[in-house]
């Protein structure tokens, strides 16, 4: 009855439609994460503009890529550090 | 200057033709200039759905080799004022034409013409590249099904990939009694998935199959759902506010309307 009531709603999170929408949003964040070339290297060269700022990395091999594992997508990054620079602005900024 | 609007899906057989040859016939019976372009080479079809098939002299491949002149191929629907179509070729394949060629067919016919509009076969082929080609505007269609919706994403990706921004999404086939019984995703499931502007929404409809079969486009008849669902999916197209019809006969609503309209 529970149940039959839920269906009436379309609250039910087990209804059929849901699991389609749920399938399709899972499926689709694989299918869009493909980045292409181009794109991987402006964000790379981003990356490193906003590091610099605070550490001294390797730049050459830095490597950033979009991981595919079975239920995420994970942006993973590698950036070898030479040396931290010395804090000299206070946290907040000002 | 006309407008050039691809149709597309990615996925096969979700209703291109079909909302093609009604879009065009809706907006000519509303008296505008309308041609319709086949770019389904090797399978025509638009040419059987308007019921014009047995007028066919010259095609698509005739005009862009040069065999014929533009307004020799195209053929006139005689029940509109100014509805014509331009035929795919039937027996050559998709590299019978360029992208270049059909830049230069689409520049050249929206010269002539209000609305211009390409029913691009199924896939992301050069059938698809030729397709969208000369299009600056687009229609994507899906159904309310997992593999339709999702190729219908990847369209989207490409279809921006080619400079073709903020497509029109039509969702076909939707059968609302199964929305209601959670059985089918609904419009606001996939809007929200795929996050595009709605045009329009046409239900599951067995009529859309018997005026098929006679070549006679759904839009013009009267009392049919779907037909409605594309008069006012057409006069969206035009930049009017239409509400979104209750498609659910046996819906509460409609039921409750019904009991009150009935003296
Ligand atoms: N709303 C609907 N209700 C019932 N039948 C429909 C509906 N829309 C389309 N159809 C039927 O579905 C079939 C496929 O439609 P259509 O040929 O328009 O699809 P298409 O996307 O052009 O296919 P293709 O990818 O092969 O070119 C046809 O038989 C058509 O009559
Ligand atoms: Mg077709």
């Amino acid at each position: 009855m529970l149940d039959f009531l839920a269906k009436i709603f379309n609250k039910d999170s087990s209804s059929s439609s849901n699991v389609a929408k749920e399938r399709l949003q899972l499926v689709l964040v694989h299918d869009r994460s493909s980045i292409s070339p181009e794109l991987l290297q402006v964000l790379k060269t981003e990356l490193i503009e906003v590091i610099t700022n605070y550490m001294e990395i390797e730049e050459e091999s830095l490597e950033v890529n979009l991981d595919n594992k079975d239920e995420q997508v994970a942006l993973v990054a590698n950036i070898p550090v030479k040396k931290m620079k010395r804090m000299n602005k206070s946290l907040s900024g000002s | 200057m006309g407008e050039v609007i691809v149709v597309t899906s990615g996925k096969g057989g979700v209703g291109k033709t079909t909302t093609v040859a009604n879009i065009g016939a809706g907006l000519a019976g509303l008296g505008h200039k309308v041609c319709l372009v086949d770019a389904d080479i090797g399978l025509r079809n638009l040419d059987v759905v308007l019921g014009l098939e047995n007028r066919i002299v010259y095609d698509i491949t005739d005009v862009t080799a040069e065999n014929c002149r533009l307004k020799q191929a195209l053929i006139r629907d005689k029940r509109f004022n100014e509805l014509l179509l331009l035929p795919a070729a039937q027996t050559k394949d998709k590299t019978a034409v360029s992208p270049e060629e059909m830049i230069k067919l689409c520049n050249e016919l929206k010269e002539e013409f209000e609305f211009v509009i390409i029913d691009c076969p199924a896939g992301i082929e050069l059938g698809f590249k030729n397709a969208v080609a000369g299009a600056e505007s687009s229609i994507v269609l899906t159904t309310p099904e997992v593999s339709a919706v999702r190729d219908a994403d990847r369209i989207i990706g490409l279809l921006e990939a080619s400079e073709i921004f903020s497509p029109q999404l039509i969702i076909n086939r939707l059968r609302p009694k199964m929305v209601r019984a959670g059985d089918m995703m609904g419009i606001e499931d996939i809007i929200d998935i795929l996050a595009v502007d709605l045009l329009g929404v046409i239900p599951e409809d067995d009529q859309i199959v018997v005026t098929t079969n006679k070549g006679e486009p759904v839009v013009r008849d009267p009392r049919s759902m779907s037909g409605q669902a594309f008069r006012n999916t057409v006069k969206r197209l035009k930049g009017e506010e239409i509400p979104y019809m209750d498609l659910d006969e046996s819906g509460f609503l409609t039921r409750l309307r019904k009991i009150f309209n009935r003296k």
